[in-house]
């Protein structure tokens, strides 16, 4: 696979990496999300990594970067489904992404990207990620 | 295949660096005795190490070796290069510390994740970095 | 090679295997008689047919006096495989020793045989393979007590895991009561214990208790803070709660900083707190009497 489809849900984006990636994959991942959130006029982009089995400090980067510029496109991100092996070794790591927002699975992400784009609304979600 | 088994990859590429973080993984889930946090943990700082070969070191390769010692098992990675070397070794294993665009945690982050590191490096000559972890 | 005179040790154990491997295992076999609970026969014959193989290619290719070179090492990790089973069996170190030591006896009568009429022949040759064989047996007893390290080990570990509990507060709020001292063992077991919990309950809330923990020195506070951050990035969130006013003072003093940590003074308080993220309200349905 060459590229990390974006698969577009109302409002929303979804990007669900179902691939050890390369790093020229990670940037590419990267360059195609920022175009999309534009394009789609996105209102919140979902990150699902739960069938990532390592996150190192360059998709950590690329992770903090995506949901860095979505938020400077005028959206909101979650990255949802971090496996536990994961988030344990990046923390040894020494990467804490507290710029990233995260929720445990796809619903939960949903549920806390309606929350933050219409908080008026009675969602219920809550973000875990502190800005 | 247990302990004696020794493979050496090339890392020149992205893809080389994912090969090897892949095989790292596989010669783990083989031998049925390490942990998922402690596959992961060997696999990110393959990943780690073997990014700084192709970025920093100009390419190089990566040595994988199963050991048994005293009837310890043990999984090794070896990563040499004959890059520009390290000045400081200090300096550049400090969390944050880097001289191109990365998170300057590769060296730093990847000693906490092993059992034992091991990192050599001249100036001109090249770096070589040896991680284990034990069972 | 060393030895003045070129051993013939190997050369004898080749052409005799056979003989000696017979002689060998009822050697074994009358020393183990009260074990035949825990080996079967067959399975010793087995594992001596190939001990005696590997030694044997051993001193055909090796130094008779280094067990530490690379021809040794075949021999070796047999060893270290039989040595390990046989701790974990319930075997006896002198027990497991004897599967070397007893090689003496068959090895000693065949190198008689051979060289009865050399006396300092033989004597070099009863020498070199005393003290080949005490090495070997000693790296066997070396193995054995790792490994009964290694089973302590285990069953401490397991020990640990059933002392920390991770149990179900509400829907979607789990905690984990800490209890004795901790140490960076424990707090591993626990964090990984509450991260595996996380997953499989869908809880966005977890509470970690220490009003039973005694001390908290900078380790401890650091893999405290570690569990946190684990689980901020799955996408749920830690409450610290019980923290005693002197564990306060420590954190403090030590210049851990628990920043945005959520920190509650008693349980009670972590849950109620914990009502609120997710929405709930408690209400009494009467006064108390
Ligand atoms: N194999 C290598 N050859 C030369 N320099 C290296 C090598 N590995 C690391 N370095 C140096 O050490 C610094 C820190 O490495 P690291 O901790 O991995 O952070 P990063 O890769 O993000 O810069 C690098 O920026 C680089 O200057
Ligand atoms: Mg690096």
């Amino acid at each position: 696979m060459d590229r990390i489809p974006i698969i577009k849900v109302g409002d929303f984006l979804l990007v669900s990496i179902q691939v050890d990636m390369h790093d020229r994959l990670v940037m590419s991942l990267q360059d195609d999300l920022t175009t999309q959130v534009v394009k789609a006029r996105a209102k919140g982009v979902l990150i699902d990594i739960s069938s990532l089995d390592v996150v190192d400090s360059f998709i950590g980067r690329m992770l903090g970067n995506m949901a860095s510029m979505t938020r400077v496109l005028g959206a909101e991100a979650v990255v949802v489904g971090m496996r536990p092996a994961v988030a344990t070794t990046i923390v040894e790591l020494g990467l804490s992404l507290t710029n990233v927002r995260t929720a445990l699975d796809v619903d939960k992400g949903m549920a806390v990207l309606r929350a933050l784009v219409n908080p008026a609304g009675d969602e219920g979600g809550h973000g875990s990620g502190q800005n | 295949m247990g302990p004696g088994r020794t493979e050496t990859f090339p890392l020149r590429t992205d893809e080389d660096v994912l090969r090897v973080r892949q095989t790292v993984r596989i010669w783990m889930v083989e031998q049925r005795t390490f942990s998922l946090v402690e596959q992961t943990k060997m696999v990110t700082a393959t990943s780690e190490l073997g990014r700084n070969v192709v970025v920093h070191g100009g390419g190089g390769t990566a040595r994988l070796e199963l050991l048994s010692e005293g009837g310890r098992l043990g999984i090794r990675v070896t990563f040499q290069d004959q890059g520009p070397g390290i000045a400081s070794i200090e300096q550049a294993s400090r969390d944050g510390f880097t001289t191109g665009d990365g998170l300057g945690l590769g060296l730093g982050g990847s000693k906490r994740l092993v059992d034992d590191f091991e990192i050599a490096s001249e100036v001109g000559k090249g770096t070589r970095v040896t991680i284990t972890k034990w069972k | 090679m060393t030895t003045s005179r070129q051993s013939r040790i190997a050369e004898i154990l080749t052409r005799h295997e056979k003989p000696i491997l017979e002689e060998w295992l009822r050697e074994q076999l009358d020393a183990l008689t009260a074990r035949q609970d825990l080996i079967s026969e067959s399975d010793l014959r087995i594992q001596s047919a190939e001990f005696l193989g590997l030694f044997t290619s051993a001193c055909r290719a090796g130094s008779l006096t280094d067990i530490t070179t690379v021809e040794w090492k075949p021999v070796q990790d047999f060893l270290a495989g039989v040595s390990r089973s046989r701790a974990l069996q319930g075997f006896s170190p002198s027990e497991t020793a004897t599967v070397v030591f007893s090689l003496k006896q068959p090895l000693f009568a065949r190198l008689r045989k051979e060289l009865g009429a050399d006396a300092a022949a033989l004597a070099d040759e009863m020498w070199t393979a005393t003290v080949l064989l005490d090495k070997l047996g000693l790296y066997t007893t070396e193995v054995f007590q790792k490994a009964r390290e290694e089973v302590i080990k285990r069953q401490q570990l397991e020990m640990l895991e059933l002392s920390t509990p991770v149990v179900k507060l509400w829907d979607g709020v789990l905690a984990v009561p800490l209890i004795g001292t901790l140490d960076s063992v424990r707090t591993q077991v626990v964090m990984d214990n509450l991260l595996q919990s996380i997953v499989e309950t869908g809880s966005t809330i977890a509470i970690v208790d220490i009003t039973g923990v005694p001390t908290v020195d900078t380790l401890v506070a650091q893999h405290l803070l570690k569990t946190v951050s684990a689980a901020r990035l799955m996408g749920a969130q830690c409450i610290i709660s019980g923290i005693r006013p002197q564990i306060a003072q420590t954190i403090v003093q030590l210049g851990v900083e628990f920043g945005d940590v959520v920190t509650k003074a008693s349980l009670a308080d972590a849950l109620a707190h914990a009502f609120r993220l997710i929405g709930c309200t408690v209400t009494r349905q009467a006064p108390r009497a």
